[in-house]
């Protein structure tokens, strides 16, 4: 039993990590109907800002708020390269064919990958105690304090991203060009603006990410984003694409399952579970968990 | 009377003997570089069906080649010692067989893939053939019988008859691709995969079975990435999952994407330009070029190495922002024949 | 003998909406029949229906009497019937030879073995089918353009070269929805010589979508008239022009 539950708290805070990633990716889907390819690598960046502002830009670690501040660096400049991605490479290319842009993105993604390779090095490096580190137990689980963080930092950010969405004006608009970019510029909307915000605010979730997740694996290389990209990926598939609630739900059932089998006699086949369920998904229920099909009009 | 085609296939059959019978004399170097031309035609080519020409887009075109590989090599290394008498001890009886039962296994993905993606579309059929794809390596990474992660080692090649007898395929493989695929897409009934491709919808109502025909792409692509994939294995000499992971299949992408996502003869160019790209790179890394500014010492280009994956990257970003229908096409339209 | 097309009951409901309820109707062996109704009505719901690309919810439609609920569109087109859409949907990237030449495909003796073959067989058909989609072509004055690609050419053309593809599949009925839309009136009388000359010529049925009345009064032997899914009335052009219902979902119930 306090195995199960010990699983249950590493699955939640991998699934909380894929959260993360997944909202960027469904949220770039809602109101482009794209998948972002580069989003795993701009995950990655995250972690490496991480890296270089402490070991290199002198900022502190070891406590609480040097922590954050890591952690809010990550995320402004992961939004910021996320908004510059989309400027020159997606908004070119808009209204051209879903193939042309899908490409592009695999091409971004290749870039930040080879270029991350060449600029950081390709071997892995160990990443920093950014947060002060004890491990607590109770009932016979261990909890590390950087699990906690994970969930604790995931959960004021889905809290953050859900004021956005439903109680700001932005966050309407947001909405209303994922419904119909259409109709949304014809009230006023300035889709653009939209757009790139909407980037700035899934890369910043992303940078996030790649902060908590390098915390709790202890090494970060550049091509660090992509299984855990792809996971996020299905992740939001399975709750249902351009879904929000659904992306973290999603997440979390990814993580869960992901852990439990790491824990079982198929442990080496954990990485393959995620492309399963992809599949299953597709084939059983396209519209994921909470989504809705729609109907193709002939 | 032989239609032209047919000549142009016989043709270049003999170019293979030809080829292969010299092949002992060549360069090594050289003849490595021509049988990677080959390889990658053959995998371009096969890509270029099902993605160029019946729109279906695939991701994970290197685990096909993957199970091609492994299913050859397996044939000529492991089970040699079974298989090897029971066709008179004739390596060159055998490694055909190989190649065969390579792309039977590869179809048979294939077709494991290409059914349950049916209804997908774009940017989902995109992802699940490339989760397929590491589905595949993830379980040939744990089959111990074909060396698990470490890969399948001594697999004969380099040395005769091999040397000739995998030079003659991959020629031969080539132009054999290359007629199946021009051969399929001209007739009233390849025009159909173009259909598919166009508006799956109108297609249907105009009585095609685009539920076959996309099997069809699929299953006919994955084949001949599983001949690509025994041939790859005979020429590396060793093979392991690793290297048949999502940039492989990128890379043959690439190939299609540049030569125009269905045109014919432009994605054979894009194949054998983008194998000898790599190639003349590194050779150009290798160079020293006199400085002029300071006579006496040289230049290094030892940097170009490095950044070739970089400027791949580039080179792709760039294509799609300015030319997204190729790099090797001009404005010629598909003309009817039969 | 039965109607070649018949409708019975026939419901079709998208999540909350009932897009059509309880339709019944019929074409008869080279009738021309029209249906109408305002906007929304669910007039191309009801052809994607017959043709298999949605499935009703309840109800069930016959087609030389033989149910074809749960067959796929190509089957469908099989058994004898072809349609155009209301959106020109034609193969943007096939030339306009193509475009008629690949609706052959049903009739295809030959299959993708004999087109690696290429045989002696493999090589009569396809000049057979060249001739054929020639023929097609020539008929409605589109030879000249046929290896054009065929989003090159005028709008009036591509709707007319949508009806030549549909008639390469050798239907009983064709289906037609809206062919008159964007075009001047003298394109619109061409067009109903037109349809007459096919239906004549290929001895076919029609069922025709359109909202011109003109056309549709001019041409039709019988028409249905839908109005929010639901078939408010059905008869000759002069009983329709005169039925209180019709005129009232048109123009307003004070009219009736």
């Amino acid at each position: 039993m306090a195995e199960f539950l010990q699983q249950l708290i590493n699955g939640l805070s991998v699934g909380a990590i894929y959260a993360l990633i997944a909202l960027g990716y469904t949220m770039v889907y809602g109101v482009l109907r794209f998948i972002n390819f580069a989003h795993s690598d701009v995950f990655m960046i995250g972690s490496f800002v991480g890296y270089y502002a402490t070991k290199k830009y002198g900022f502190p670690s070891g406590t609480i708020a040097s922590g954050l501040l890591v952690l809010v660096t990550a995320m402004a400049v992961c939004a910021v390269l996320g908004v510059v991605i989309e400027k020159l490479a997606y908004k070119p290319l808009r209204g051209r064919s879903t193939l042309t842009v899908l490409i592009t993105a695999i091409g971004v993604s290749l870039l930040l990958q080879n270029a991350g390779q060449k600029v950081f090095g390709a071997n892995p490096k160990a990443f920093p105690q950014l947060f002060p580190t004890t491990q607590i137990q109770f009932g016979g689980l261990t909890v590390s304090s950087n699990q906690i963080i994970v969930l604790v930092v995931t959960i004021v950010l889905l809290a953050a991203l859900y004021w956005i969405v439903h109680r700001t004006k932005i966050g309407t608009a947001m909405r209303a060009v994922s419904f119909n970019p259409t109709a949304a510029s014809l009230v006023g909307i300035n889709n653009d603006a939209v757009i790139s915000f909407t980037f700035a605010l899934g890369s910043a979730l992303a940078g996030a990410g790649g902060i908590l997740y390098a915390m709790n694996y202890p090494t970060v290389d550049p091509l660090m984003g992509t299984l855990p990209g792809l996971k996020a990926f299905v992740a939001a598939v399975l709750g249902g694409i351009g879904n929000l609630p659904g992306a973290a739900l999603g997440a979390m059932v990814i993580g869960l399952v992901e852990t439990f089998v790491k824990g079982s006699r198929f442990s080496t086949f954990a990485d393959a579970i995620a492309f399963a369920i992809l599949i299953l998904i597709l084939l059983f229920r396209p519209a994921g968990l909470l989504g809705k099909l729609r109907v193709e009009k002939v | 009377m032989i239609p032209r085609s047919q000549l142009w296939l016989f043709a270049a059959l003999a170019l293979a003997g030809g080829l292969a019978a010299f092949s002992g004399r060549m360069d090594p170097y050289l003849l490595d570089v021509a049988m990677g031309v080959g390889i990658n035609l053959i995998l371009a080519v096969s890509l270029n069906l099902i993605n160029g020409f019946t729109g279906q887009f695939s991701l994970g075109h290197a685990g096909f080649m993957a199970v091609g590989a492994y299913t050859s090599a397996t044939l000529t290394t492991t089970l040699a010692s079974k298989l090897l008498p029971l066709v008179g001890g004739q390596p060159w009886i055998l490694f055909p067989i190989s190649l065969v039962m390579g792309g039977l296994l590869a179809a048979l993905a294939g077709l494991a893939v290409g059914a349950p993606s049916l209804r997908l579309k774009g940017d989902y059929l995109a992802i699940v053939t490339l989760g397929f794809g590491e589905i595949i390596k993830v379980i040939l990474q744990n089959v111990d019988f074909v060396g698990g992660a470490r890969g399948l080692t001594g697999i004969p090649s380099g040395i005769p008859p091999y040397t000739q007898i995998v030079t003659f395929w991959t020629i031969a493989g080539a132009a054999v691709t290359v007629y199946v695929v021009w051969g399929l897409l001209n007739s009233t009934y390849g025009r159909g995969f173009l259909a598919v491709a166009d508006d799956e919808i109108a297609a249907e109502s105009m009585g095609l079975n685009t539920t076959r025909y996309k099997i069809t792409a699929f299953v006919v692509g994955s084949f001949f990435a599983g001949v690509a994939g025994g041939l790859y294995a005979h020429v590396k000499g060793y093979i392991n999952p690793g290297g048949f992971d999502f940039n492989k299949s990128i890379e043959i992408v690439v190939m299609v994407i540049l030569g125009g996502m269905g045109r014919h003869v432009g994605v054979i160019i894009a194949a054998v330009v983008l194998t000898l790209l790599p190639e003349g790179l590194r050779e150009l890394g290798n160079m020293k070029i006199a400085n002029p500014f300071s006579p006496g010492t040289n230049i290094y280009l030892e940097w170009i190495k490095d950044i070739r994956p970089i400027l791949y990257a580039l080179l792709l970003i760039t294509l799609m922002l300015t030319r997204p229908q190729g790099l090797f096409t001009w404005p010629l339209w598909k003309k009817k024949s039969a | 003998m039965p109607p070649l097309l018949q409708l019975d009951n026939v419901t079709i409901c998208f999540g909350g909406l009932t897009a059509v309820c309880e339709v019944s109707a019929t074409v008869g062996e080279g009738e021309l029949v029209g249906l109408i109704g305002p906007n929304g009505a669910g007039k191309t719901t009801v052809f994607n229906m017959v043709t298999g690309v949605y499935q009703p919810t309840r109800g069930a439609i016959a087609f030389a009497g033989k149910p074809t609920v749960g067959m796929r569109p190509f089957e469908i087109t099989a058994l004898g019937i072809a349609r155009t859409f209301q959106n020109i949907r034609l193969f943007p990237s096939l030339s306009v030879f193509d475009n008629v030449r690949v609706a052959f495909h049903l009739h295809l003796e030959n299959d993708a073995v004999h087109s690696l073959t290429r045989g002696g067989k493999f090589r009569r058909e396809e000049t057979q089918i060249a001739e054929r989609t020639l023929e097609l072509l020539e008929i409605f004055n589109l030879g000249r353009v046929q290896n054009e690609p065929a989003k090159s050419l005028s709008y009036g053309d591509q709707r007319r070269l949508e009806i030549i593809r549909a008639l390469a599949t050798r239907p009983k009925l064709l289906l037609l929805d809206e062919p008159a839309a964007g075009m001047n009136p003298t394109e619109k009388v061409e067009l109903m010589k037109l349809i007459q000359f096919i239906q004549e010529k290929f001895k076919l049925a029609m069922l025709l979508v359109e909202h011109d009345m003109k056309v549709v009064m001019g041409i039709c032997q019988r028409i249905h008239v839908l109005e929010y899914g639901r078939k408010i009335a059905e008869g000759t052009p002069s009983e329709i022009r005169a039925n209180p219902a019709v005129i009232a979902a048109y123009l307003g119930k004070e009219h009736a």
